[in-house]
């Protein structure tokens, strides 16, 4: 078994169809596709062709809804700052504690440099969004409401529809970052009351650096990018051709593929789940198990650190991904497991495995069969374990 | 993913002395699980000889932590007490064949267990004197509080100056934006202060009087105007509102200060002494900012000068 990959929430393999609709791009079909001969004719129908490709995905009423980016970020970036200089006389910006740093840290930025007023929305210890508080933050001053719809670490779906009709009704614009549900959960734009949405292709199986965000028909809409006139002068800079063309093909394959997710896929990720909580004491899953992504299993393992897991997995051909400090530097465990309350014996050991439509049975087999003896190795390692299991009481070290 | 030496991946992957020791009559416990690494040093000390005949450690961390411990651990077999005592964090780092920068404090954690465990051989209390604010350059391990120190002991202005006197800022740059605030604020303090040096003016580390009101605050826009007296009720009860949280991690919050936009606190418990500080304040200032409807800054008690 040439590695196994269970970190699709982090990027995804570049489809075989996807690299091969994209190829033409480079040498063949390289024009510009603002230019006046038939080099970029050609690669403005392609980019045409594209734009419908997401809109079938997204549901959406029409194609020119569809603004391409760079990124996820630049979407979510995009989005916020358009609706601040859309209503300059709003101030306030309504986001949750939960959200991507794509989100979070514009809000800070907002906050500290510009003295926009920021709410962010706490969660339960499932990840469920505190309703009570967003109806109280709700006010005719607010000039956008930024909830992710999928969470990245657990796969938590927020009432993505209830929320932004609550938005609408105080007259605020509601975007949602929608980078982690794209492609794995249906969805209708046309019949609801979301009014920008972010996407990123490389979460779906198309390449990195290409994005779009949707954009309502008579959203009122500032660009964040100004110069040429491409994309209807919503986001000037030559078009990504290639990506764009490759995100095209990706959605299409998403919307063909939507079916395994949520069903093989699916299954998969459940019989992985249970086979580790059964066979390992002491670990949980964390988010709302209930109301989340196909794809994304989320356990916190006490008493053990994340990044030790990772290597250990590493070392198993199993690639997976943590929200433990010592993965990024830092040495707070994830926002999101602190949001949720998660208590630091577990925050610290949360491992994160998230499938694609290419996993099959047979890794997660092969997983299951090897995830418990790391934990116990590690766990034979840890001053808050003993031989008869977790003893967080008789280890007192000093500045605890 | 971390570039880590082969010595660190050896040390991770088959750790020596790894497990408890029964027959330890020294034993140094550092950390904490909130800070995601914490270890215990045990140790059998020849009480004729000083000699440390056998070392064992259990770590709860990342891999340069139990890296760390096992190279820890092999260091000082069969050194005597003394011996052991001179090894620093750097050369469990040299000893691993180095570590990442953001991974030196695993390193600290070591030494300070060997420390701990020393002290507790010899029948001594070991008290732990790390400090930290809100770590600015998570590289160098340096805070706001050090750097505000040397830009007013050195009278630095520039960036490049803080990095040449504090080293932050010198390696990743990540920081420099931080940095660059921290630099900011201290400056705008200095051009807030009268021009001429009154004799009553603090030197260096004395309190100044507390400001009786902060009269040139301009209160921030669509803020309701609440009378001092209620602003500091709010600020009280708000910080009532978060205790509850930190006490369930073993934690706990406490008002010391109102200065103007600044709230000085004191943690305590679990995360005192770890960079865990840093997001612990950084939510009391949300919580803060978000009662008040005004920017307010929580800093660390030990920020307030001379204190
Ligand atoms: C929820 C969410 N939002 C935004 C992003 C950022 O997307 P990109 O990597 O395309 O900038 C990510 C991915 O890292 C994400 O998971
Ligand atoms: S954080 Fe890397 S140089 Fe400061």
């Amino acid at each position: 078994m040439a590695g196994i990959y269970l970190d699709n929430n982090a990027t995804t393999r570049v489809d075989d169809a996807v690299v091969e609709a994209m190829l033409p791009l480079f040498t063949q079909h390289f024009g510009n596709a603002s230019s006046m001969h038939a080099f970029g004719g050609a690669v403005g129908g392609l980019i045409e062709k594209a734009r419908q490709q997401v809109q079938a995905l997204l549901g959406a009423a029409h194609d020119t809804e569809i603004v391409f980016t760079a990124s996820g970020t630049e979407s979510d970036n995009t989005a916020i700052l358009s609706a601040l200089e859309a209503y300059p006389k709003k101030r306030t910006i309504i986001t949750s504690v939960v959200e991507h740093p794509a989100v979070l840290s514009l809000c800070d930025y907002l906050e500290n440099k510009r003295g926009i007023t920021v709410h962010r929305i706490p969660v339960d210890s499932r990840g469920n969004l505190d309703i009570d508080a967003y109806k109280a933050a709700l006010s005719p001053d607010v000039a956008i409401v930024s909830f992710m719809w999928a969470n990245n670490e657990t796969g938590t779906l927020f009432p993505i529809e209830e929320l932004a009709k609550m938005a609408k009704a105080v007259g605020a614009l509601f975007h949602t970052d929608a980078v982690q549900a794209v492609g794995k959960i249906p969805m209708r734009l046309a019949d609801s009351a979301i009014d920008m949405l972010s996407l990123s292709g490389h979460k779906l199986h198309a390449p990195k650096g290409v994005g779009a965000l949707y954009v309502k028909r008579g959203t009122r809409f500032r660009p964040m990018l100004r110069g040429g006139h491409q994309e209807r002068s919503r986001r000037a800079g030559t078009e990504n051709a290639p990506g764009i063309v490759g995100l095209g093909k990706a959605a299409e394959l998403a919307l063909q593929h939507m079916a395994d997710e949520n069903t093989r896929v699916r299954a998969l990720r459940d019989k992985l789940e249970r086979a580790i909580l059964a066979a390992v004491p002491n670990c949980f899953v964390t988010g709302n198990p209930d109301v989340r992504l196909p794809n994304t299993a989320n356990i916190a393992f006490e008493y053990i650190e994340g990044e030790a897991i990772l290597l250990l997995l590493n070392e198993n051909g199993i690639a997976a991904s943590s929200g433990s400090a010592c993965t990024s530097g830092s040495l707070e465990p994830s926002h999101v497991m602190r949001a949720m309350g998660v208590p630091y014996t577990a925050a610290h050991g949360a491992t994160r495995f998230s499938l694609s439509r290419d996993t099959t049975e047979e890794e997660i087999n092969h997983v299951i069969a090897v995830v418990p003896g790391i934990i116990e190795r590690l766990r034979a390692l840890s001053p808050y374990w003993s031989k008869s299991g977790a003893d967080a009481k008789g280890f007192a070290p000093v500045y605890s | 993913m971390w570039n880590y030496t082969d010595k660190v991946k050896e040390h991770f992957f088959n750790p020596k002395n790894a497990g408890a020791l029964e027959t330890a009559n020294a034993v140094g416990e550092v950390g904490s699980i909130t800070c995601g690494d914490a270890l215990k040093l045990m140790m059998k000390v020849n009480p004729d000889t000083n000699v440390i005949e056998d070392a064992r450690f259990q770590t709860f961390g990342c891999g340069s932590a139990i890296a760390s411990s096992s190279a820890l651990t092999e260091m000082i077999i069969g050194k005597t007490v003394d011996e052991a005592l001179v090894i620093t964090n750097r050369d469990i780092a040299e000893y691993l064949g180095g570590l990442p920068p953001e991974k030196m404090h695993c390193s600290v954690m070591g030494a300070e267990a060997l420390r701990a465990a020393i002290a507790n051989f010899k029948g001594e209390e070991w008290v732990d004197d790390h400090e930290e604010g809100e770590l600015v350059c998570k590289c160098f391990g340096i805070d706001a509080a050090m750097i505000e120190r040397a830009v007013t002991v050195n009278n630095l202005t520039t960036l490049e100056e803080v990095t040449n006197y504090t080293k932050a800022g010198g390696s990743c740059q990540t920081c420099h934006e931080k940095i660059e605030e921290v630099l900011e604020a201290v400056l705008a303090k200095q051009a807030a202060k009268p021009p001429e040096k009154s004799p009553l003016l603090p030197v260096a580390g004395i309190k100044p009087a507390p400001a009786p009101a902060p009269k040139a605050d301009a209160p921030v826009a669509a803020a309701p105007k609440m009378t001092n007296v209620q602003r500091m009720q709010s600020i009280m009860m708000a910080i009532e509102e978060i205790r509850p949280q930190l006490q369930r991690d073993g934690g706990d919050v406490e008002l010391v200060d109102i200065d103007g936009k600044d709230i000085y606190v004191r943690l305590s418990g679990a995360c005192t002494g770890c960079s865990q500080s840093a997001s612990t304040m950084m939510g009391v200032q949300m919580k803060l900012v978000e009662k008040l409807g005004e920017f307010v800054r929580v800093k660390p008690a030990s920020m307030l000068v001379g204190a």
